[in-house]
């Protein structure tokens, strides 16, 4: 059997040489790729999947080293090979895609030449047939006119494009192994389905196995056949992507499903906020080096007599199954019931609706003017936001969704007051703020509203303590002494779940989600009435983002605050949000409580999203909807739809010409020209 | 494809470093892990202890002019280093111009990183005309060479430490302002500088309390490299008899001295070049040091 794989990797061991010392960053993990297979390798940040891949090139960074085990591709032990051979081995039979395009790219090189090159420096030797099949594959990626795209430089391309150009170059050499590491991450969620797609198109089409290495699950489900999961290094559980999804048996796999918010229409309740399952605790660089389970300190299952005593070997899961799993207590966790089934339902039992009414946005428009270029008089300005309306109350989540450029985060900063609108009104609790910068408003109103930010490398200042940066909005906001704002502070960390030790911590020693925990009850410090959240969990691993979501939903129960929640996860969006408000070039196309607005009808824009989102169900289907090219430029002032010219069902000449009706079903709007039903008006 | 093969997990980190507490810490840290650091430490301490306890040290009075010495100026022991053209101790004039070399060079680094770091985090964080005034006035001053700089303003006020200081802090403050204002006008866009903007926090505040401490690292190594610098430069100014007004001793008025008689008596020259090009290795080594730490980052 291990002849036929194209990739072999036996009990690999990696070890990391620093400054004091060496540690073990992978930990005898074992796996095969079989020709024409994708493997999906997950695991949280800093669990050492990139490290693998790059073994498997023999492209180890320096102070990595591999120490045990073999790398066999195509039954050769790439350990032994020497450099002509490792060479011609890594452009010819295996090809590597990075997360982020433009830095694969050369920018002071046509798309052209840099594809070009690779089949030139493998053993073609007309340029002419050369560009005849880098143009070639330039359609297979589905790039629009291939031939004048030879010409482009890579910053003349979006990052969806890029990320083609990169994948057609990475097949160029007919590769029997292509490892792609998160190769959408950076992506939006339409473009991220459309690069899957064309993904799974092109392996049916080449044959090429895959090293599909993510954190995010739903990627995994909708390409790859079998999956590993990797913690601390250490691979805990492989098996066929179905058996791994549907019966998970570690722990962890079990944690990490657990801890997705449910992609399923019929979870939303009336009512409350679902919880979400967190798996406890964090990844500690001393769990690296337990000689048991590398996961026992957070398991649920921990019996510490078996858990922590001796190696734990790869057990199968069921005899006859190819699902193996590194766990002592196999047969204590499966007889328990999965973790899924078990997740708690509507905790809360006030309902939410109704509340008081805090934010009204009216017709809310922000237009950045980019000057006048020399010599010519007129001016280009940017139609960041235009003619948003909506509502938030307190208790209630309000989501606003959109890819990136939508114009959510200008709505944010619009609401928060670091930029002021140019146009329309935003008012909180009756009060206008919209066109008041922040440092206009006064310090009543600056209280009332905070924000949490996406990034938690960014929302804690590096040189003050944690403490520090709690005490002073206290202080500040709220006006208390010192030794209040201490008692203060310590209520503060209590109720996002810290411990108070932390207080005297600086940010980095803290983990992302730690800091994130801490960014909130920064924003709890002034008593606000409205948090605006933009991306607060986009930035942090699974596990952890259930947590904070968990906290954010805690936070609506006392029913006198509210949450404006901006993402582009829609799992999130339909497990936390109440009303949400669907956001394209700038413009609201749907507006709706969420029951309404994921129940449909559909705007096609709202429809390509729900599509696009992957699922972590192996058995979801491929989407519909697919959305090509990209978003067009806002310095345009359009017309008719926003959305025209990339929506599918478009009506011709009629979508970018006429503004397009609302139509009004209950509380729920969208703005089309499709007959979708619902009292239509006329749009102003 | 099971693996049975029980394995030990042989290789534990031995005492992983996930904690940093502070900056005493760091600042060990520093020297335990950069042998360049420490050797640039070391030379700077030397030379501070000496200056320290340059009355102790010494056995003759710096400025005391002795002819009868002349006939044999070479290192003795009397005289460890020797003698100069007028009969006086190098040893003494060595240790009592570290003296002034050490208070000079940091008063007038102090002086030009405050100053900088003022103009430099408001340009950065007003941005606009601020900025642009600040700048460019800023590079008029640097496209002048320093030297004829130096030059006029000590011809025009006259050579003393407090003017060497002046002229100094004034000439180094506008690269000290443009390394603030980089960092400025990268801090200045953090999540965290937009929170404290939404709490109402006043620019001062900001500049001062958000931004400047994470100016910190590339100062402090800037700060090292430019005590380098000034050492040379206040050199500079003696060599060219601008510099302390004599008899005091000061390294480069001792060269200016001597180098006439290079060939005769050529320690009379060379021990005061030794003494300034060590110190400013010293710094330079100590700097290079702190960056490698990743004090600048």
């Amino acid at each position: 059997m291990a002849d036929a794989d194209i990739l072999t990797i036996e009990g690999v061991c990696i070890d990391a040489k620093g400054r004091r010392g060496t540690s073990r960053i992978v930990q005898d993990v074992s796996f095969s790729i079989r020709p024409g297979e994708a493997f999906g390798l997950v695991g949280e940040s800093g669990c050492g999947k990139s490290t693998v891949a790059l073994a498997a090139m023999r492209y180890l960074g320096s102070g990595l080293s591999l120490t045990g085990g073999r790398i066999l591709f195509e039954g050769r032990d790439i350990a032994a090979m020497g450099v002509s051979e490792l060479r011609s081995l890594r452009g010819n039979r295996i090809a590597m895609v990075y997360q982020d395009p433009m830095s694969s790219l050369n920018p002071v090189m046509t798309i052209g030449r840099q594809l070009i090159e690779v089949p030139l420096l493998h053993g073609e030797t007309d340029p002419a047939k050369a560009r005849h099949r880098a143009i070639t594959m330039l359609g297979e990626v589905r790039l629009p006119d291939a031939a004048a795209m030879m010409g482009r430089y890579p910053h003349q391309l979006s990052g969806g494009q890029q990320q083609r150009v990169v994948i057609a170059m990475a097949l160029m050499a007919e590769p029997a192994l292509l490892v792609m590491d998160e190769p959408t991450t950076g992506l939006d969620v339409t473009i991220e389905a459309a690069i899957l797609e064309l993904v799974r198109e092109l392996r049916q089409k080449f044959g090429t196995s895959i090293l599909f290495i993510s954190h995010n699950l739903g990627t995994v489900a909708r390409l790859c056949d079998r999956i590993g999961v990797l913690y601390a290094g250490r691979l805990v559980e492989t098996g066929t992507i179905r058996d791994v999804f549907k019966t998970p048996a570690h722990p962890y796999t079990r944690g990490l499903l657990a801890a997705l918010p449910d992609h399923g229409a019929d979870t939303r309740r009336t009512g409350g906020h679902a919880r979400l399952s967190p798996i406890e605790g964090t990844l500690n660089a001393a769990d690296r080096a337990r000689i048991g389970c590398a996961f026992a300190p957070r398991c649920g299952y921990v019996e510490h007599s078996i858990c922590s005593t001796a190696p734990i070997p790869l057990v199968a899961v069921r005899s006859g199954a190819d699902q193996v799993a590194r766990c002592a207590r196999l047969h204590v966790v499966a007889t328990t019931a999965p973790a899924r089934a078990a997740k708690p339902v509507a905790i809360a039992a006030a309902a939410s609706t109704g509340g008081r009414l805090l934010l009204a946005l009216d017709h809310l428009s922000k237009r950045y003017d980019l000057g006048s270029r020399f010599g010519s008089g007129s001016t280009t300005a940017v139609y960041a936001l235009s003619d948003a309306s909506m509502q938030a109350r307190a208790g209630e989540t309000l989501a606003i969704v959109g890819e990136s450029g939508s114009g959510k985060s200008t709505l944010a900063k619009v609401v928060s007051g670091l930029i002021p609108a140019t146009g329309g009104s935003a008012t909180l609790n009756g009060t206008e703020i919209g066109t008041v910068a922040v440092d206009k408003r006064s310090a009543d109103m600056r209280r009332r509203v905070q924000m949490v930010f996406q990034n938690p490398d960014a929302t804690l200042n590096p040189s003050h303590s944690i403490e520090f940066a709690l005490t002073r909005p206290l202080r500040q906001q709220r006006g208390l002494s010192r030794a209040q704002a201490r008692t203060e502070v310590v209520r503060l960390m209590e109720r996002v779940r810290l411990p108070a030790d932390l207080l005297r911590r600086k940010p980095h020693q803290l983990s992302g989600g730690q800091r994130q925990r801490v960014a909130v009850a920064r924003s709890l410090a002034g008593q606000p009435d409205l948090i605006i959240a933009d991306e607060p969990v986009s930035a942090l691993d699974v596990s952890v983002q259930a947590a904070i979501v968990n906290l954010l939903g805690e936070l609506l129960e006392s029913g006198e605050l509210g949450l404006v929640l901006i993402s582009h996860d829609l799992g999130l969006v339909r497990h936390m949000a109440d009303w949400v408000a669907v956001m394209y070039l700038g413009r609201i196309v749907e507006y709706g409580p969420a029951s309404q607005v994921f129940a449909g009808p559909f705007h096609p824009y709202t429809e390509a999203l729900l599509e696009a989102a992957p699922r972590p169900d192996p058995d979801a289907r491929a989407p519909a909807i697919v959305l090509s090219g990209s978003m067009p430029s806002p310095t345009q002032r359009l017309v008719g739809c926003v959305f025209a010219s990339r929506c599918p069902r478009k009506l011709n000449g009629l979508c970018e010409q006429v503004p397009p009706p609302v139509h009004t079903f209950e509380q729920h709007t969208i703005a089309c020209h499709l007959d979708l039903g619902g009292v239509v008006t006329q749009a102003s | 494809m099971t693996d049975v093969l029980p394995r030990l997990d042989a290789a534990a980190p031995d005492a992983a470093p996930i904690l940093r507490a502070g900056q005493p810490t760091r600042w060990r840290a520093v020297f335990t892990t950069s042998p360049i650091a420490t050797i640039g430490g070391s030379i700077i301490l030397f030379w501070t202890l000496c200056a320290i306890f340059a009355p102790w040290i010494t056995f003759h009075p710096p400025n005391k002019i002795d002819p009868m010495l002349i006939v044999d100026p070479y290192p003795s022991a009397a005289h460890w280093l020797g003698v100069d053209n007028l009969g006086r101790d190098m040893w003494a004039r060595i240790v009592y111009g570290a003296r002034t070399v050490l208070t000079v060079a940091p008063i007038a680094v102090l002086c030009a990183a405050t100053l900088g770091s003022f103009l430099g985090l408001l340009a950065g964080y007003r941005g606009g005309w601020i900025d642009a005034l600040i700048m460019r006035i800023g590079d008029t001053l640097l496209a002048f060479p320093k030297i004829i700089l130096y030059l006029i303003i000590i011809a025009k006020f006259g050579a003393s430490a407090f003017n060497i200081i002046a002229v100094i802090g004034i000439t180094s403050a506008p690269i000290i302002a443009r390394i603030v204002r980089a960092v400025t006008l990268d801090v200045k866009n953090r999540d965290y500088v937009a929170a404290a903007r939404m709490r109402g926090e006043s620019p001062l505040y900001i500049m001062l309390v958000e931004i400047l401490p994470n100016v910190r690292g590339p100062l402090i190594v800037d700060f090292f490299l430019r005590l380098g610098y000034t050492t040379i430069a206040i050199g500079v100014l003696g060599f060219l008899g601008v510099g302390l007004p004599p008899p005091d001793p000061d390294w480069g008025g001792m060269v200016k001295e001597t180098y006439a008689m290079l060939f005769v008596f050529p320690h009379m020259t060379l021990i005061p070049c030794f003494a300034i090009s060590t110190l400013v290795i010293g710094f330079n080594f100590l700097a290079t040091g702190l960056k490698e730490a990743g004090h600048d980052g």
